[in-house]
């Protein structure tokens, strides 16, 4: 059962990803993304990571996709002609791609059998100590994280309203 | 088929038979109930007063010509509908409707999904609402429908944020994201009579979830996306027949789910003071359901009495709304809440 779930799951998340990457359609493209992190948080639960799985939903596919999609429906993008592009620029980027794949696959041999590739106990994911860790041992990750959210907040403001009150001079 | 798979159906086949059964029932209190506000009869034809109405519409829509436009996006077109289901369809299986009860020797929990992330789940599950109204306005090929959802992804973005702080703001006197333990915390008796009710001491939060809950279930006078006299219908304005139905039973049944939700978190949910929740478990069981569906009532007559009161708010007064009062509110609740919390705990 366990593994007809995972095999379901995972091959539906790098199927919806591929579609990403590769649908003309910017607003298709924005509903696979939806579908790979929807597969991504079942995977989660398997692994017995719930809290984690629940603000995946929450986080992006309720709050951050939804923004995609209304700047996409806003500005009425159209769809994506194929690029054409330089040669050179596609050398680069197949070059950068096989890069991060190298990184990527180093990392993840290198974790083999330490200490992160653990299997998690349910203490480990559980809300409470989950908590207390965050609020402890991580607190000032924790609130340096929240503060950069804020930066980020105060200067999309800051962005948008400057050119308000020029749009007010000139209809007056 | 084991014993636990079993009685998981069985509890999703109680709540469905609640949820299903929502939308023609509350066509009925609906229509009567506007009748009876402005002085008409309504509809009064179908059965004893017209209480077999929803059927009758039904079956209207069933027989009505089933339309796709001429340049909709198809896959999309079709896929919305179904889509206006899955929160309303997904989100009762974290809301307790019992205690747990004894069955056969062994003893089970009446809730669905007995999780510990349950109030996360149903806000994730939630949030995914959006999707529908989103791709229904894209892909009608109509501006009115995209304008409709273009205010909606907004308004209920704004929205949320205000609803999940007043939600979170109850779970901290519980402790707990489990929904059972919400409603166990507000057992007993305040001086002996006031039953401890979340309502009482967090009715500002209470306030500002239910004004959150109108606009995410896009009710009057919040009902900006599918406002008539300016965008026809919003993002449904192409749908027509059953298509069009799922869109009407997703709103019903949303409104079901949030006063399920608003019931459980701040009147005790399926607890009632004095009640005896002992005895042989369908007993218990159809009690706490029974309890629960009161409520729920309670606060479907509201959302009809309010949406037959109220003229419609302008898109920047909703948006001026939702961030400048209801989300400082909510924000000033939760730091209230938390802070009575812990000098209570110390």
């Amino acid at each position: 059962m366990e593994l007809a779930i995972f095999a379901l799951f995972s091959v539906l998340a790098l199927a919806s990803a591929v579609v990403v990457i590769s649908h003309r359609n910017p607003v298709y493209s924005v509903m696979s993304l939806v579908v790979t992190l929807i597969s991504l948080a079942v995977l989660f639960v398997l692994l017995g990571a719930p809290f984690l799985a629940a603000l995946q939903v929450l986080v992006y596919t309720g709050a951050i996709l939804v923004l995609f999609l209304f700047v996409i429906m806003l500005l009425n993008v159209e769809r994506e002609e194929p690029a054409g592009g330089h040669r050179v620029h596609k050398l680069i980027a197949a070059l950068a791609a096989v890069v991060f794949a190298a990184i990527l696959g180093s990392q993840f041999f290198a974790a083999q059998g330490s200490a992160h590739t653990a299997e998690l106990t349910p203490d480990a994911v559980a809300l409470v100590p989950l908590a207390r860790k965050l609020f402890t041992t991580y607190l000032l990750p924790f609130e340096i994280v929240g503060l950069l959210l804020l930066a980020a907040v105060v200067a999309a403001t800051a962005l948008a309203r400057r050119s308000a009150p020029r749009d007010r001079e000139e209809k007056a | 088929m084991s014993f636990a798979f079993a009685a998981t159906l069985a509890k999703m086949g109680a709540w469905l038979a609640v949820l299903l059964n929502a939308a023609p029932v509350m066509l009925w209190v609906e229509r009567r109930g506007s009748a009876l506000m402005q002085d008409r009869r309504g509809p009064n034809r179908v059965g004893p007063m017209g209480i077999f109405q929803g059927l009758a519409d039904a079956v209207k829509f069933l027989f009505k010509e089933d339309i796709v436009p001429s340049g909709a996006d198809r896959p999309l077109y079709l896929l919305a509908p179904m889509l206006a289901l899955v929160p309303a369809l997904t989100t009762f299986v974290v809301i307790p409707f019992g205690p747990t009860v004894e069955v056969a020797g062994r003893s089970v929990a009446l809730v669905v999904a007995d999780v510990d992330t349950g109030a996360l789940l149903l806000l994730a599950l939630a949030s995914l609402g959006v999707y529908a109204l989103v791709m229904a306005g894209y892909s009608s090929n109509n501006k009115y429908s995209l304008l409709g959802s273009v205010r909606a992804s907004a308004q209920m973005i704004s929205y949320e944020l205000a609803l999940t702080l007043s939600v979170v703001a109850t779970l901290v006197p519980a402790g707990s994201f489990r929904l059972d333990r919400v409603v166990e915390a507000q057992q007993g008796l305040w001086l002996g009579f006031v039953p401890q009710w979340n309502i009482f001491p967090q009715i500002i939060g209470f306030v500002v979830f239910l004004v959150a809950a109108f606009a995410e279930t896009n009710r009057l006078p919040f009902d900006l996306p599918e406002a008539e006299s300016e965008l026809v219908a919003g993002y449904h304005t192409e749908y027509s027949s059953m298509k069009f139905a799922l869109f009407f039973m997703g709103e019903y049944m949303s409104m079901t789910t949030l006063s399920a939700l608003a019931a459980t978190l701040y009147l005790g949910g399926w607890h009632l003071p004095g009640l005896d929740y002992t005895g042989a478990w369908w007993l218990v069981a159809l009690k706490g359901m029974g309890v629960l569906v009161g409520k729920i009532a309670l606060f479907m007559m509201f959302f009809v009495w309010v949406r037959w009161s109220f003229p419609r708010f302008r898109f920047d007064q909703l948006m001026r709304l939702g961030w400048k009062v209801l989300l400082p509110l909510a924000i000033l609740n939760f730091i209230g809440v938390a802070a009575f919390t812990v000098a209570g705990a110390s």
